[in-house]
């Protein structure tokens, strides 16, 4: 058993683990639920893709494919969160800390 | 061999980490608990496997004169590993605020005050539109 047959186990583990996260995608109870899912699947999807360089043997290339995809996860979940931030204060009041000005 | 050894130790350690954070993102009760369980789990379990490949790498250095590439790799390996270190805890913190202020409130045990809710002072999610 080389190290290649143990990266496809991990990255097939890597896959059922990411099962539960999808269920949480699916019925979440909310939009944030969904997000926060979304952002474990995306950072385990970076993981994910050194896996496949191990076993394809090319790591050179996919590791700079896993660290673009980690900054695109990263700036996604911010937007998100930032846009659902500004959606709480439009629907009801100014918070206390930004009321000052 | 013993890198190899150390690398898969890491990189089992880092699969059940991601286990306790695929358990805990589906059974516990409320939005702020299962994001504790996402957030953390999901970072060291991502720290540790990428750490295990690394190290891995690492192995197929023999002259550094000649092996450089692999040592590029490595240090790849490791600003991802940095970069999740530092990004993954801040989308955490920002998508909690973003839930607090979304009114999601946290299961709290009753009889038991939240007191978190006098600390920091929220809008209340039934207030009246100005």
């Amino acid at each position: 058993m080389t190290f290649e047959h143990f990266a496809i186990g991990v990255g097939i583990t890597l896959l059922l683990l990411m099962i539960p996260a999808m269920l949480r995608i699916v019925n979440g109870p909310t939009a944030l639920d969904r997000i926060v899912a979304v952002n474990v699947i995306g950072t385990k999807t970076a993981v994910l893709l050194v896996v496949i360089g191990v076993v394809f043997k090319q790591v050179g290339m996919f590791v700079d494919f896993a660290l673009a995809y980690a900054l695109l996860n990263f700036t996604g979940s911010i937007a998100a969160a930032r846009y659902l931030h500004r959606a709480a204060q439009r629907g009801g009041d100014a918070p206390s800390g930004e009321e000052a000005d | 061999m013993i890198l190899t050894i150390l690398s898969i130790v890491l990189i089992l350690s880092g699969l059940v980490f991601f286990l306790g954070a695929a358990v805990g993102l589906m059974r516990f009760p409320d939005f702020y608990s299962r994001m504790h369980a996402a957030g953390k789990g999901d970072t060291l379990s991502t720290l540790l496997v990428i750490s295990g490949f690394a190290l891995y790498q690492l192995r197929d250095i023999h002259d550094l004169s000649h092996d450089w590439p692999v040592l590029l790799v490595v240090l790849k390996l490791l600003a991802i590993v940095v970069f999740i270190y530092l990004t993954s805890p801040t989308s955490t913190s920002a998508l909690a605020d973003a839930g607090w202020e979304d009114g999601i409130d946290p299961v709290i045990e009753p009889g038991r005050e939240n007191h978190l809710e006098d600390d920091c002072h929220r809008t209340p999610p039934s207030s009246p539109q100005p």
